[in-house]
């Protein structure tokens, strides 16, 4: 911990200049602005087939080129970014939630509840974990939605083990004792002092959850057990686009670089937050 | 310095074993629950057809669907260890076979994969170390991270377009010939490589700042040499974890890479099995991949202890 206000925050800015962060922050930026901006930015609806124009190559009207049915790229990696992030970020969102509450009650009270929330996750973790996806996708049903849940189903035990181990290393600390002694209620020592200690751990896994969560749910798509057509999710583009790889190269080239700068930004800014609030870790694994 | 109360390695494999019962009881009830989870009515998948009430209650007997779920559980697990899994609701051929069939074919790519992973990753991660700091570890480092956000698929069909379809130097898909592993097991090593690297940088780097190599290298002994018989051996323990770790990731990498090269192995089978709804055939796909990842957990924990007495056995 910093002793001095505002230390923090100086050593973090001094983190986010190294060149792999800032590379990282700059892609994602753009990323997110190409997300949001998707409906201003794209310049076709980006579902509007027209056979006359399929597989074109980049041209004025369509900055990159066109799919196998004449969908405009352009439009579609836009908007395939969307949601491609979205699957990212809402996985992991709610996987953080689950993982707190679950992860908080287990460390904090123990006893049966602890053993039931920890024999379940280590059931959930012994899986291979693209078997425990796809064991809830088939029995879901394919579908972007259900891939989520999958997802989120599989981050959530990691986000309970971290948060247990956390909650069990501070809960002796005199702090906590200091507002047991004070009278506090339970549940706002755990909000309050608790919870707090957590965060860092899981700020610098849930950005480098986001990135393997956007792989996850973009090769579940690709696989056809994700998104299903006509969705411009990218991993769904590339699968069913792999057919034109000889002839259009673009179709999967787009889609392509769209899943790898978005992984890689999460990446990169995921190492840099683990050095920064770690130093010991150095770059390990 | 062995704690806890067993002390003895037979013991310890003992206690694996158990656990990993426990596990693999708990793996056959959630396969055991997809059955009823898992979209459609069984009758009529059994049926394949509409089937008349008469047919229905007819299936339900004889598949023992009118049991209460305890029964059905236990007549599963019977089956399971008579390694029957039941039929195809699609091709009505029994799917075990199949899945031992493909199940071969997914160990031989990635024990391919495995190897060359192993083999760069430890090469590259070596040079890292040593050159820890300088412009050359940095570039390995960044491209380690490169490697890790490139999508599996992405991967595969790059080297698909670079060397199947402009040099024409190995098959796009299908399964044979040592030529058609080349590019499925670059692929799924692709992505190991770069972990690997890491974990061997990471290791290196902590035994290089350990005494004994201090004083291997006092002592006057040849660079290379400390490298090799002082750091390296030393380091590659707590890489084993490491490639037990990996057989998870390498399962979900041979799923897509499998998809990618139209490789004929448990990952295609599970994917087309999942998108046509054969709910036996993803059972027997799932318990058979779980069993062999367990089993290769087990193995690892053992070697760990077996190469590195100083491992507690608790």
């Amino acid at each position: 911990m910093d002793q001095t206000p505002g230390a923090g925050s100086v050593r973090l800015w001094r983190t986010l200049r190294k060149p792999r962060a800032a590379a990282g922050a700059v892609v994602l930026s753009l990323l997110l602005v190409g997300a949001l901006g998707a409906n201003w930015l794209a310049p076709h609806d980006p579902t509007k087939a027209d056979l006359k124009l399929r597989l074109r190559p980049p041209s004025l009207e369509y900055p990159l080129g066109t799919d196998w049915i004449g969908r405009c790229l352009l439009s579609r990696l836009f908007y395939g970014t969307r949601l491609t992030l979205a699957v990212g970020m809402v996985t992991v969102a709610a996987g953080v939630t689950a993982g707190v509450i679950l992860g908080l009650l287990a460390g904090f009270y123990g006893g049966v509840l602890e053993t039931l929330i920890m024999r379940a996750t280590d059931l959930l973790l012994a899986f291979p974990y693209f078997l425990l996806t796809i064991v809830f996708v088939a029995v879901l049903g394919p579908s972007l939605l259900n891939a989520m849940i999958a997802i989120a189903a599989w981050t959530a035990p990691h986000y309970i083990r971290l948060v247990r181990s956390v909650v069990l290393s501070v809960k002796g600390r005199e702090f906590v004792e200091a507002a047991r002694a004070v009278g506090r209620p339970e549940l706002g020592i755990l909000i309050r002092h608790i919870l707090p200690a957590c965060v860092p751990t899981l700020v610098v896994q849930a950005a480098i959850f986001c990135a393997q969560n956007m792989l996850m749910g973009a090769s579940l798509s690709f696989l056809g057990l994700g998104a299903q057509p006509p969705s411009p999710e990218l991993g769904a583009m590339l699968g069913a686009g792999r057919q034109y790889l000889r002839t259009a190269p673009q179709v999967v080239a787009v889609p392509a670089l769209g899943i790898f700068l978005g992984v890689l930004a999460f990446n990169f800014l995921g190492d840099a937050l683990r050095d920064h609030l770690d130093p010991t870790l150095g770059r390990a694994a | 310095m062995r704690a806890g109360g067993v002390t003895s390695l037979p013991g310890y494999v003992v206690r694996r074993l158990l656990g990993m019962v426990l596990l693999l009881a708990g793996i056959t009830f959630i396969v055991f629950g997809m059955m009823y989870l898992a979209p459609g009515d069984v009758t009529v998948m059994i049926a394949a057809s509409s089937p008349s009430p008469e047919q229905v209650a007819a299936i339900r007997r004889d598949f023992g669907l009118d049991q209460p779920l305890w029964v059905q559980y236990g007549m599963f697990l019977r089956r399971v260890a008579q390694g029957d899994l039941g039929d195809s609701w699609i091709d009505r051929r029994p799917v075990m076979p199949q899945v031992m069939n493909a199940f071969a074919y997914t160990l031989r790519l990635a024990a391919a994969a495995l190897v060359l992973s192993a083999v760069l990753g430890a090469l590259g991660g070596v040079w890292s170390a040593i050159r820890h700091g300088s412009t050359a570890d940095e570039t390995i480092l960044s491209v380690t991270l490169l490697g890790i956000s490139v999508p599996i698929f992405v991967t595969g069909l790059l080297l698909i377009y670079t060397f199947a379809f402009r040099l024409g130097w190995f098959p796009t898909s299908g399964a044979g010939s040592w030529r058609h592993l080349v590019l499925p097991a670059c692929t799924l090593a692709s992505f190991l490589t770069a972990y690997n690297v890491r974990m061997t940088r990471a290791c290196m780097l902590e035994v290089l700042g350990q005494d004994y190599v201090r004083t291997a290298r006092a002592k006057g002994v040849a660079e290379r040499w400390v490298l090799a018989r002082h750091a390296l051996r030393n380091a590659l323990i707590p890489m084993i974890t490491v490639v037990g770790l990996q057989v998870g990731l390498l399962l979900g990498g041979s799923v897509i890479t499998e998809t990618v090269f139209g490789y004929p192995g448990v990952g295609q089978l599970v994917v087309s099995a999942i998108s046509a709804r054969d709910t036996p055939l993803v059972q027997a796909c799932v318990l058979v991949t779980a069993s062999g990842f367990i089993l290769v957990n087990l193995l690892v924990d053992v070697s760990y202890v077996l190469i590195d007495p100083r491992i507690r056995l608790t």
